[in-house]
């Protein structure tokens, strides 16, 4: 069984700290700030005073108690764990780039900005949208904004009673909570038992409130939506416009295209199909691509030519747009890493993404389902995920989908997603994502059906599990009710 | 199977109510929720003195996993939410037709659109779902 | 195919496996009208060699100037470990610690980070990050409106002091709610915001107030008159801060008698490169007390099976994922990777290299400021302390002296006439440690001669 590292609990930096000790050569020339009393700290922060080497030493050996893409296969449904290439991270890092001030002048920004430029146009192509703004620093952030346009949109046609957001029972919960931040009412909507929206549901709720509907297609149960044509003339004729959670955009890269499926509005996440970092939960990029309605509503700066020429353009060039999201410009070093990944895969590239996605979750269901685990949607092909339910073995067995993710810990596997989306029992949502090799597959299948045969012999092995990692299952409940969340220096 | 006491009235959503001596109410969550909701953690009570029509969300519960709203069967105004709970969530958990009582009310009379059910009614409504 | 590792043999034996005859037949729940075969807006694919070409000579146009900006975002010397460590693929490539026991590392990072910023501003409890300084202080807003539950107003005072974009960034994103933020007169003279302003809401139902120190302009407000009418008023207060100051300046937790409600910022000066404005890491503290009103992501520290200490994520209850639409916030990811950066600066420099940063911030824009304002037609706009930023006023527009000195190597300040037009033809100008004396001088001589040569013609 291949693990991590580190095994033993690593003590808080702060308990390394000794008072007195520094890692001097980081320090500037001491210089005196005049500042008065009266605007003073009185007593010095409680930061932790260690060497270099020990901050070194520390946090390399917490790295080491991670999984991650880089030491396993993730096969985290929804969050599309693909290899980040090496090149977009070391091209991101130039040190023009890392050091380029985001209110300097455009003319000394013009390589950058080519690039940022080259990037709206590319996802203008893969998507079908007529327009592109960078600025939203994360998928949820760029669902707001989606949400938001629409609710201009509605505005700008004095149409003001529009104020209902469609999301069907399966949706990411970001978008129902997007939905009331932009203080729209949510109405939810069923999934039929084969995985696709009821339309007679979607019929009982369009009014003259609708504003729009957010779907994520394929949906978050793996399967592609089929009647997504009906969907869209239904709700257009409603008046209302239709929104793409662009979460599974993977699984029809290059394929199919949101523009041409009818969405008004989509948000991509670029560190989900275009490969940018996670980073351990973060920086994403919710960047929004609008159809022709929305155009005038894109959220500012966005980059624009005047011919050989870029410059931003912002509240003056577009008077109706909804505004601002980030301090400058959203997360330009992710997008210049979206932006290599793209250029590097090319056109060709692109396709190959959907087609080896959807091949290797169709391969691992197939496999998966001869082994004996029950998929969700039986009848459905997968798309780039697809879901197993563990309902058998938790009735049977006493062991639940929560016992298999941390006994598939044990095995080096990070686990797929657990208990979403919420309307399949005991379920894994399995995404291998297109740069994982058939045997890695096979290897995960070999796994999943040990550790059933675990259950059968040592439930209660199972159900501890995981027995090799630096930490056993941690305490939930006291995590919450004794709440330590900070460390305090002593006496303190 | 979970406890269902006969003398109290319940809701689909899975509150119960205790009528007082003195006409005034008491609600809480059913032995079912609790055990649904697993080790709760946090519970939110209203404050004395707040108005609630039927069907408002007057509290919070939560556990780790999972958050839910209380709805109040009834309209009426707060009496009392459990200070309790504030420290001792757990109190649900242990004891959700006792200690575990989440607030009392003065009804209004204002029944809502919501059915109350007696407790075979309410065990055949688990059991359905179950 | 770019990082696609299938053999023409692999393919072969999964498609038999799955029982279909090509790949393309495992798309055909999809509608045939829907595909497309190709992507003609999409160049064709280039080699690493090729892209990394490309990608270097874009970035030699745009030259490394010599840089006098802040306004939001500082340029600080980031320790060679910084980056060195945080880009190891098992942090760089890890996601949200959702299974705690295989991301006790990413964790243990948060709940370090938390430590620090709640150290540093004083306060209780800190989530483990935002996506940046200015929706922080709008996820700010829309948690006082949660906490305060006595008020009914939803209005929050916010002066003009507080950075223009962030205040837009604040309007945008709580206006669906229903938020009213009414902005505060400042002083034209001290660049600080009128006490005497809130006179006008004494009594009044107001949820909270903003207060930035120091303030865009680089001035030092004075935080504990602001605080103290804030309480006075059942006003909850909001500070925004830059953590670099705070190694100096009073934390926003020992403002006025009683301390802030709530604070955040912008952690980037903390170990986070300029880079064109992004990734950065908003960062969020309070007191323990309004933690379940929070937004984010908290780590925190429990016990395992065997009572050995570990982390996991705490208070998900209050998230989207499973509040969906009755959540804190619709935030669902974090800035784990900057988050991790600002942790490695903070332990690299302790209480005392903080201070001297921030000390040589002080004399280093103390220095600027001396400098250019001994040339003819430059004074400094505001009296008064301040940190590392100041404004200037000059005798003729900023915008084309600006892209004078960019076409000479310097990024010469931010020209503030379309956000504070009273002023005049104004900039706001910064120097951090990382400005010598030398650089101060090239700046100096620059301006000289572009005013002088102005005035000539």
């Amino acid at each position: 069984m291949s693990n991590t590292i580190v095994k033993q609990p690593e003590p808080l930096i702060f308990e390394l700290s000794r008072s007195g000790r520094a890692a001097t050569a980081q320090y500037p020339p001491a210089a005196t700030a005049e500042i008065p009393a009266q605007f003073r700290r009185r007593s010095r922060p409680a930061l932790p005073e260690v060497s270099e080497l020990q901050a070194v030493r520390h946090y390399t050996r917490l790295s080491q108690m991670n999984f991650s893409i880089d030491t396993q296969f993730y096969p985290l449904g929804s969050c599309t764990m693909k290899y980040n290439p090496k090149a977009c991270n070391s091209l991101a890092m130039l040190p023009e780039f890392l050091g380029r001030h985001p209110l300097s002048p455009a003319s000394t920004g013009q390589g950058f900005m080519a690039c940022m430029f080259e990037l709206q146009e590319m996802l203008k192509a893969v998507t079908g949208m007529a327009g592109v703004s960078l600025t939203p620093m994360a998928g949820a952030q760029g669902e707001f904004t989606g949400v938001a346009m629409i609710r201009a949109y509605h505005r700008a046609r004095g149409d003001l009673a529009r104020n209902e957001i469609i999301v069907p029972d399966a949706a990411h919960g970001t978008n129902p909570a997007t939905a009331t931040m932009c203080g729209m009412k949510i109405r939810e909507i069923a999934t039929l038992p084969d995985g696709d929206v009821d339309l007679a549901a979607l019929d009982a709720v369009l009014s003259s409130a609708t504003a729009g509907i957010m779907l994520t297609n394929p949906c978050t149960l793996g399967v592609f939506e089929r009647r997504i044509v009906e969907v869209e003339r239904r709700v257009h004729a409603a008046g209302g416009l239709l929104y793409y959670d662009g979460a599974n955009l993977n699984a029809i890269l290059g394929k199919v295209l949101p523009g041409v499926m009818g969405f008004d509005v989509i948000h991509m996440n670029l560190h989900k199909t275009f490969s940018t970092p996670h980073g351990g939960g973060g920086p994403g990029s919710g960047a929004v691509g609008v159809g022709k309605r929305l155009l005038p509503y894109l959220p500012v700066p966005i980059v624009g030519r005047d011919g050989e020429r870029y410059r931003w353009l912002d509240e003056r060039d577009l008077p109706e747009s909804i505004g601002r999201l980030s301090g400058f410009m959203g997360n330009a070093g992710v997008l210049l890493r979206a932006y290599v990944y793209m250029r590097i895969l090319g056109a060709d590239g692109m396709e190959r993404v959907a087609e080896f996605s959807t091949l290797n979750a169709n391969y691992l269901m197939t496999r998966l389902r001869e082994a004996g685990f029950d998929a969700a949607y039986p009848g459905r092909r997968a798309s780039h995920e697809f879901i197993i339910t563990l309902r058998r073995q938790a009735h049977e067995l006493g062991v639940n989908t929560m016992d298999f993710a941390k006994r598939l810990l044990d095995y080096g596997y990070h686990a797929p997603t657990t208990y979403f989306p919420l309307l399949v029992p005991e379920c894994l949502l399995i995404e291998p994502t297109e740069t994982e090799t058939r045997e890695e597959l096979d290897g995960f299948v070999d796994a999943m059906t040990a550790i059933r045969h675990e259950a059968e012999t040592d439930a209660a092995m199972v159900k501890s599990a995981p027995h090799t990692l630096p930490v056993r299952r941690l305490d939930d409940v006291r995590a919450a009710k004794q709440l330590d969340v900070a460390w305090k220096p002593a006496g303190a | 199977m979970s406890k269902i006491p006969g003398d109290l009235r319940y809701t689909k959503s899975h509150e119960w109510l205790r009528t007082l001596p003195d006409g005034s109410i008491e609600i809480g969550i059913s032995d079912h929720a609790q055990a649904a909701l697993g080790d709760l953690v946090f519970v939110e009570v209203p404050e004395a003195g707040r108005t609630l029509s039927a069907g408002d969300a007057c509290a919070v519960v939560e556990s780790v996993k999972a958050a839910s709203d209380v709805y109040s069967p009834v309209g009426g105004e707060v009496i009392a939410g459990n200070d309790q709970l504030a420290t001792k969530p757990e109190l649900i958990n242990a004891d959700p037709y006792g200690q575990g009582w989440i607030l009392r009310m003065r009804p209004t009379g204002d029944r809502g659109g919501a059915e109350l059910l007696d407790a075979t009614a309410y065990a055949a409504e688990v059991a359905a779902a179950g | 195919m770019p990082y696609i590792p299938h053999t023409s043999e692999d393919v072969r034996a999964m498609l038999d496996r799955i029982g279909v005859k090509a790949i393309d037949d495992l798309f055909d729940e999809i509608p045939k009208a829907l595909r497309v075969d190709s992507l003609p807006g999409v160049p064709a694919a280039l080699s690493e060699m090729e892209v990394a070409r490309l990608v270097a000579m874009r970035a030699a146009t745009d030259g490394r100037p010599l840089n006098f900006i802040g306004a939001g975002a500082y340029e600080h010397h980031i320790p060679a470990p910084v980056w060195a460590l945080t880009t190891r693929g098992e942090i760089y490539s890890a996601y949200t610690p959702y299974q705690a026991e295989a991301s006790q590392g990413t964790l243990q990072i948060m709940y370090e980070f938390q430590s620090m910023i709640a150290g540093l501003t004083a306060m209780d409890v800190s989530n483990a990050s935002l996506y940046d300084g200015a929706s922080a202080l709008a996820e700010a807003c829309l948690m006082a409106v949660r906490a305060h539950r006595r008020s009914k107003s939803a209005r929050i005072l916010v002066p003009t002091t507080v950075n223009p974009t962030w205040r837009r960034v604040a309007s945008v994103i709580t206006e669906g709610q229903g938020l009213v933020l009414e902005e505060l007169p400042y002083s034209t003279d001290q660049g600080t915001t009128i006490p005497q302003a809130l006179a006008r809401y004494d009594g009044q139902d107001i949820t909270a107030l903003v207060i930035q120190q120091p303030n865009f302009f680089g001035q030092l407000e004075d935080v504990d008159a602001l605080s103290r009418w804030a309480r006075a008023n059942g006003t909850l207060i909001i500070a925004v801060v830059n953590p670099v100051s705070l190694a100096l300046l009073a934390p926003p937790g020992e403002w006025g008698d009683a301390g802030a409600d709530i604070a955040c910022g912008e952690a980037q000066p903390l170990g986070v490169p300029l880079s064109s404005g992004g990734p950065y890491v908003g960062f969020m503290t309070t007191r323990t007390e309004h933690v379940r009103q929070m937004p984010g992501r908290i780590a925190g520290r429990t016990v395992d099976l065997d009572g050995k200490p570990g982390f996991t994520l705490t208070l998900q209850a209050r998230e989207q994922h499973i509040r969906r639409g009755k959540a804190t916030s619709n935030i669902c990811t974090n800035q784990g990777l900057l988050m991790t950066a600002a942790t490695i600066h903070l332990a690299l420099l302790g209480p005392v290299g903080l201070e001297r940063v921030a000390s040589a911030c002080v004399a280093r824009t103390r220095e600027l400021v001396s400098a250019l304002c001994g040339i003819p037609g430059v004074r400094a706009a505001f009296a008064g302390p301040r940190f590392h930023e100041a404004v200037l006023l000059l005798d003729r527009p900023a915008a084309p002296l600006l892209e004078s000195l960019a076409a000479e190597g310097i990024i010469g300040g931010y020209d503030l006439s379309r956000n504070f037009p009273e002023l005049g033809p104004a900039l706001l100008i910064c120097a951090t440690e990382t400005r010598t004396t030398e650089d101060i001088a090239t700046y100096a001589r620059a301006l000289d001669r572009l005013l002088g040569r102005a005035v000539a013609a």
